[in-house]
């Protein structure tokens, strides 16, 4: 194996750690895995997504008017126009933050996310009380990961149960009306596009 | 199934920590890397059943890539592809062997040809309309959360068709079928709370109301 986790330390005396070793030996042995493949894979969804790419995608929309409709009429197709597009991104829609409207996305059942727009998502969004909570409270949960929401705002969350996505296009901070589009991309936060942050 | 994944609207489960971690530690890399590269095991749809049938208190107790590592070796020994204690006498104890409600029907392999299909029939349902998410309670795989189970809602989108995952998990065909955004009311739902929570729900799962 060539793949630098096994120079990373798990706790040793952690069963999980030492199964996960055991089926990943099994599984080359078999022939069911193929460890260039396991290498690969790590290496296409850590380096090459990431909330970078939702970024861009942002900041097309904010640079460009007929983009955002596009974008808003047929995620799809407008995020291909930029190339992307990718795993988990197989049916898109993207529902727009307007000074009356906040949206914010979440997957009840196990924890669905738009993995050719932003990566992996973190430990957060796929964690029991995110999961449970925020189709109930979503304005607590917000608040407790720093979001204070105006209470005159509709709160809109969408829970993504099937295998259609949702992307959040957040406002255009003010201030930014000189930027070109890819400083643009630089005031754009992942939490944003998930839609636990303005 | 009714299941412990099902966890919309439960209390219990503690304030927000700000974990921003991708992988805690390496295994969970691996884990990843080896549920997502060993494709020939089944489809999506019955990978997302089997952590659904892991046992509930591993699934509480296993973070979410523990619930994938258990999920892959549940897979791996229905199919006979490992034995029973393979993963156990490698490992040097049987600690954290995961255990699963037995599946109704597994499928084959299948591949990957993303999930979105054309029908020549049109939707039975249209944006606006008035729809009540049926009370369904299979004893296989279902993407209808119970939390809107018997609820009233509105219907805001028309998607495409979509592979049914209530069928395909159990190799019983792709059966597919549209899919809408139905917007329900938190009040309605809760009794209590001024948002919206729209479901994207499959058109079986749904009546006119």
């Amino acid at each position: 194996m060539t793949n630098d986790h096994d120079h990373d330390h798990d706790h040793e005396d952690d069963p999980r750690a030492l199964r996960a070793e055991a089926l990943e030996a099994i599984l080359i042995e078999r022939g069911l895995v193929d460890p260039a493949a396991i290498d690969s894979t790590l290496d296409y969804f850590e380096n090459d997504l990431g909330p970078m790419l939702g970024a861009q995608v942002v900041a097309k929309a904010w640079a460009d008017p007929a983009f955002k409709r596009r974008l808003l009429d047929d995620g799809l197709g407008a995020i291909a126009e930029l190339g992307l597009g990718g795993p988990q991104v197989d049916h898109l829609v993207v529902v727009e933050n307007t000074p009356d409207v906040h949206n914010v996305v979440v997957c009840t059942l196990c924890s669905c996310y738009p993995w050719g727009l932003l990566g992996l998502p973190p430990a957060w969004y796929k964690s029991l009380a995110y999961r449970s909570r925020v189709v109930r409270e979503p304005r607590t949960v917000l608040a407790e990961m720093g979001c204070e929401l105006p209470d005159d705002i509709e709160v809109r969350v969408w829970d993504s149960s099937a295998e259609v996505r949702y992307f959040v296009l957040p406002e255009r901070p003010s201030g930014t009306d000189e930027l070109p589009e890819d400083a643009l991309a630089e005031h754009v936060h992942r939490d944003q596009m998930i839609g636990v942050a303005r | 199934m009714d299941g412990i994944h099902d966890i919309g609207g439960m209390d219990g489960f503690g304030r927000m920590a700000r974990d921003e971690s991708i992988f805690h530690a390496p295994w969970e890399r691996t884990a990843f890397a080896l549920a997502s590269s060993a494709r020939m095991v089944g489809n999506t749809d019955d990978f997302r059943h089997a952590i659904e049938r892991l046992d509930p208190a591993f699934y509480l107790g296993a973070d979410y890539y523990g619930r994938w590592l258990g999920a892959l070796e549940v897979r791996l020994r229905e199919r006979n592809l490992i034995d029973s204690d393979e993963v156990d006498r490698r490992a040097g104890s049987a600690t954290a062997r995961p255990h699963a409600l037995a599946s109704v029907g597994l499928p084959t392999a299948s591949p990957d040809g993303g999930p979105v299909r054309t029908l020549e029939r049109r939707p039975l349902f249209a944006v606006g309309q008035s729809v009540m998410a049926r009370d369904l309670h299979p004893i296989g795989h279902t993407r209808l959360p119970r939390y809107v189970r018997g609820h009233r809602g509105t219907i805001t989108r028309v998607h495409p068709a979509f592979v049914f995952p209530d069928t395909n998990a159990h190799g019983w065909g792709e059966d597919p079928q549209y899919v809408y955004a139905v917007q329900f009311a938190a009040a309605h739902l809760w009794g209590a709370g001024d948002h919206s929570v729209s479901v994207d729900l499959f058109e079986p799962y749904l009546e006119a109301a």
